[in-house]
């Protein structure tokens, strides 16, 4: 029990630190805002799921993937196959040459079920799929790159043309994938209509959910002695080699893990938002996925969170008053944290922390020993 | 003559060619079990070459290092390890953001594979193992310190300590010694004889006075070549030797 309490939770700090996050998104949003401004709020924490795996890859395992965007449109279209499947059923479809298939395959003269998409008509298969197929990717494609030891920018900028390409991919066949348009008209799960208010608040509350599960695990990962070795591997690659460690299996690992949460980011996305489309996927959402980590602060999962809620609010704020001047305003906004607090929230969060231990250090002497210095900057990270 | 596989570690003509430059130029060289060898040299000899190539970190060109008769060309690094062979870099590479204790943990051989890491757990076997591991290196009283706030000469410690922890059957240091004080330096002359009981060690070293307390043998590199191999005493009186090398 003790050790759950210290693994799973990281101590006082770390409960103290996920209560607080769970006060916020359980009562105190909910409670504060119309079901729209709500609604939006779960959007977000759609693509915290995302900034979540970036702290576990990026932060703590030194791997900058610019194609994080792939996993969670992976994820969000497996979803909305299954939903639209529900949703064109042959009667409510009837007017179309095809009944029975969905409209836009209808729209593009197809006029049988693809066979690709026959089995997400099973929930269990769509569910299994949102998690296995972004970590079966992100397996090989890992496999593809880790195993030649291609690392560093060349990794990045290789999931970044990967991005690219699903997202033209997906754009340019219309019939199999509803095109740029993306997969709309989502209306029911298993006959749920997830349209209405109360769908709405209960689907906020599954994604919040899974969203604690998601930094649980990730928590959980970083406190055995794997969360050693992937900063050991981010800072000494070439050293943890000859530590006896197969460094490839390590990035393989922690990519496919990162590629599974933002999956899950993906599906609750569609649920909560009831589209996906291929501008969700390609370069520019998987960039902005990494300025969410970076401004909440890349080695914390908390911060990942944080960082996601205030960029995408001030995005919504912004992009409301000033709609040309938005990007500038985020790239300026990117630059800041870079400069000006590399560690993100996160960081502005422990250097107020440490004032405050010293202040009060200051007013009770105690012998301080180096070991207690050691320790605290142990904890920095979460 | 005994045939290769009585030596600990075997290496029969092995060349290593970057652009038609060969760093190593079909060199031979035997290490015995519990024997400590010394490589010296001029700069530019090829010396820590031939470490980078027993421990993979540089692919031959053509030859062969037999290790306990087992071949290791071609293997990847982690398997050289586990085969039980440790190298300790020229510059001191620890993890600069983990502490003494878990610099030595990483290094403990077993439970390394991703699978193994998320299920190790620090038994009181493994902590009895890093304590006794840093009670060698002289590092006893520093294990929740982090690497980065380690004197230069103690972060050498350590790596040697992170070697010790993979007990390997050879050490391979590369200049273990540099940067040190002359107190530190005659701790870690008591050290290296200590492990040396169990083990074939290889080192690099430039710092003759250091060499002379250590070597059971010492082999004089020059340019990637093999020139001579003898005592300490010998090397000093090799007019060969003298000439590239100790001379000036």
């Amino acid at each position: 029990m003790k050790k759950v309490y210290k693994h799973l939770l990281g101590g006082t700090e770390g409960t103290i630190g996920l209560a607080a996050l769970l006060i916020l998104l359980a009562i105190i949003l909910p409670a504060s805002m119309d079901i729209f401004r709500l609604n939006l709020v779960g959007k977000y924490i759609s693509y915290s799921f995302v900034a979540v795996g970036l702290v576990m890859l990026w932060g703590n395992a030194g791997v900058l993937s610019l194609g994080q965007g792939i996993f969670f449109g992976l994820g969000g279209y497996c979803m909305a196959m299954f939903l639209k499947l529900e949703a064109s059923d042959p009667i409510s479809t009837k007017i179309q040459s095809t009944p029975g298939i969905p409209d836009f395959m209808d729209w593009n003269q197809i006029t049988h079920l693809p066979a690709f998409w026959v089995p997400f008509r099973s929930f269990p298969f769509a569910m299994a799929a949102i998690l296995v197929l972004p970590a079966l990717l992100a397996y090989v494609l890992g496999n593809a790159m880790f195993k030649r030891r291609v690392g560093g920018v060349y990794f990045a900028v290789i999931t970044q043309a990967v991005a690219l390409i699903v997202s033209l991919g997906i754009d340019g066949n219309q019939g199999y994938t509803g095109g740029r348009n993306g997969i709309t008209d989502l209306r029911t799960l298993l006959g749920w209509d997830i349209r209405t208010t109360s769908a709405q608040y209960i689907l906020y509350y599954v994604a919040v959910a899974l969203l604690i599960g998601c930094i649980l695990i990730g928590r959980m990962v970083l406190s055995t002695r794997m969360g050693r070795v992937l900063l050991a591997m981010r800072d000494r690659e070439d050293r943890l080699r000859f530590s006896g460690y197969n460094v490839a299996n390590f990035k393989i690992f922690v990519f496919s893990l990162a590629a599974m949460m933002s999956s899950i980011g993906g599906a609750m996305f569609v649920l909560q938002v009831g589209f996906i489309s291929p501008s969700l996927v390609g370069i520019v959402p998987s960039i902005e996925m990494v300025i969410f980590a970076a401004v909440g602060g890349k080695m914390s999962l908390l911060g990942a969170v944080y960082g996601t809620l205030v960029v995408n609010t001030a995005k919504s704020l912004f992009s409301e008053s000033f709609p040309q001047l938005w990007l500038f305003l985020m790239g300026g906004l990117f630059i800041a944290v870079v400069m000006l607090f590399p560690d993100g929230l996160a960081g502005i969060y422990t250097t107020v922390r440490r004032w405050v231990i010293r202040a009060s250090k200051t007013r009770r002497p105690k012998v301080s020993q180096p070991v207690v210095a050691a320790e605290l900057v142990n904890v920095e990270g979460d | 003559m005994s045939s290769n596989s009585d030596y600990l570690l075997s290496i029969e003509d092995l060349t290593v060619s970057f652009d038609g430059f060969k760093a190593v130029d079909s060199l031979n060289l035997y290490v015995d079990r519990n024997e400590l060898r010394v490589i010296i040299g001029p700069n530019g000899a090829g010396k820590t070459t031939v470490l980078d190539l027993i421990c993979g970190k540089t692919k031959a060109t053509g030859g062969s290092i037999k290790f306990k008769g087992r071949e290791m060309l071609g293997l990847q690094e982690h398997k050289i390890v586990h085969a039980g062979i440790g190298r300790k870099f020229q510059t001191p590479s620890i993890y600069e953001n983990l502490t003494v204790f878990e610099n030595l943990e990483i290094s403990y051989p077993s439970g390394q594979s991703v699978f193994g890491c998320l299920g190790f757990r620090r038994t009181p076997a493994v902590i009895e193992r890093i304590e006794s591991v840093a009670k060698t290196v002289f590092l006893q009283d520093l294990l929740q310190v982090e690497g980065a706030f380690l004197s230069h000469g103690q972060k050498q410690w350590l790596e040697i300590g992170m070697l010790l922890m993979q007990d390997p059957e050879l050490l391979m240091l590369d200049e273990p010694v540099a940067g040190m004080s002359q107190p530190e330096r005659e701790q870690t002359v008591e050290l290296l004889k200590r492990i040396c009981e169990k083990r074939g060690i290889l080192v690099i070293e430039h710092d003759m006075d250091f060499v002379e307390k250590i070597a059971h043998r010492v082999t004089v590199l020059h340019l990637g070549k093999f020139l001579a191999e003898g005592s300490m005493e010998a090397i000093r009186n090799n007019p060969k030797v003298q000439e590239v090398y100790l001379g000036h």
